[in-house]
């Protein structure tokens, strides 16, 4: 899949998609770091 | 194509979260490095130059924002400095992307841009295996380093010249520091023209200039550069997305992996001392300038496996220093177990 065509409007948006993509990448993993870090760190550490 | 043999399905969407989860690992530990892989890997694989650049700049910018986002509240963004190399740095990508579109139309897109690679890896992979067998710490950025403040005497003697030299309009950074605003153009430029042309964020040739070239503090360097970034990416992606050459399919998994990836580099960096993992790390980058050859002597040679060969050693190479990381930390904690326990024990 090409993710644009020659259009501005179409480049704005393959260029957003991945700006959006990121802030929910940087937000959803903050969580998922948050929440399993500490524990997997620990088990780790009892191996 | 590599791609084709692939498929364009889940194999070939799986393999990119992969690449990227070690791309983001790389990152995360050493703070730069690892995205420069994902052009010649693209080439490599069989996608035209220019949607391997445009997709490679993508990802870049991407990368980019995470890290910003993760670095605003370090207070390590001199805004002024950024916006000034952002100007030259837009200047020079724009200048790269038209290069790239004129040799393509001569045929010669992807020689001239693989031996641009070739040399870039090739340098910067001497440079950082030898700083790591002196064993002094130069060669990368250290994470501890640019969280800390550099002592004004730790300015380079070259940067000294350069301040020295007051052309107007000069321009003061922060720590004091002043400079002509041309040098910060002409660095800006050379970056951007680099960054257009091979796809690049350009921070692996950015951050060490702006500290030897024009004096900028470590720390300050690191987080400007990455401020910059997301606008250099930006309109780097924007301009080839244009031309109809960023893959979307390619980006979002890389991405998506090397968020991921990220995090656990980062993480690592509290466990793993990275004096212990630079050398692997210049391997890399020499792994990657001798993939890059290699491919190029088979297309010219007519010899069908070196294609294959070269991924397999871009891949490779990423997957030792990843490894090395991983290994290392995981090391790290069990033997901070152990000696917790043995504590309890007495």
């Amino acid at each position: 899949m090409i993710g644009a065509s020659s259009l501005p409007v179409e480049a704005l948006r393959t260029v957003g998609l991945v700006l959006v993509e990121a802030m929910i990448l940087y937000v959803g993993y903050g969580v998922l770091t948050s929440a399993l870090e500490p524990r997997l760190t620990e088990a780790l550490r009892n191996r | 194509m590599i791609g084709g043999l692939l498929g364009s399905g889940m194999a070939l969407t799986a393999l990119f979260v992969a690449f990227g989860v070690l791309i983001g690992i790389l990152f995360g530990f050493f703070g730069m490095g690892g995205s420069f892989l994902v052009t010649p890997a693209l080439i490599v694989m069989g996608y035209p130059s220019r949607v391997a650049v445009g997709s490679g700049l993508a990802f870049v910018f991407g990368t980019a924002v995470i890290a910003t986002l993760k670095h605003r509240d370090l207070g390590q963004v001199d805004y002024k400095l950024g916006v000034s190399m952002i100007i030259g740095t837009t200047l020079g990508i724009e200048v790269g992307k038209e290069m790239v579109v004129f040799l393509e139309a001569m045929g010669r897109a992807g020689l001239v841009i693989s031996i641009s690679y070739v040399g870039l890896l090739g340098g910067i992979g001497l440079f950082v295996t030898r700083e790591a067998l002196k064993g002094d710490g130069g060669g990368s950025i250290d994470h501890e380093e640019a969280d800390g403040e550099v002592d004004a005497d730790d300015i380079p003697d070259i940067a000294k010249k350069i301040q020295s030299y007051h052309l107007p309009p000069m321009m003061t950074l922060r720590g004091g520091i002043q400079v002509s605003l041309w040098m910060v153009l002409v660095v800006a430029f050379a970056t951007g023209l680099l960054s257009g042309l091979l796809g690049v964020g350009g921070g692996f040739i950015r951050m060490p200039a702006l500290f030897y070239l024009i004096g900028v503090p470590v720390p300050i360097a690191v987080g400007t550069d990455l401020f910059e970034i997301v606008f250099s990416g930006g309109l780097g992606s924007l301009l080839y997305a244009q031309l109809g050459a960023v893959d979307l399919s390619i980006v979002v998994p890389l991405l998506a992996g090397s968020a991921l990836g990220a995090r656990v580099g980062s993480a690592s960096t509290s466990l793993v001392n990275e004096d212990d993992i630079k050398i692997y790390f210049g391997l890399m980058l020499l792994g990657g300038a001798v993939a890059v050859a290699i491919q190029e002597a088979g297309k010219g040679l007519g010899i069908g496996i070196a294609e294959p060969l070269s991924l397999l050693i871009i891949l490779a190479s990423a997957l030792m220093v990843a490894g090395a990381v991983v290994v290392s930390s995981v090391r790290a904690l069990r033997e901070e177990g152990e000696a917790r326990r043995a504590a309890a024990a007495d």
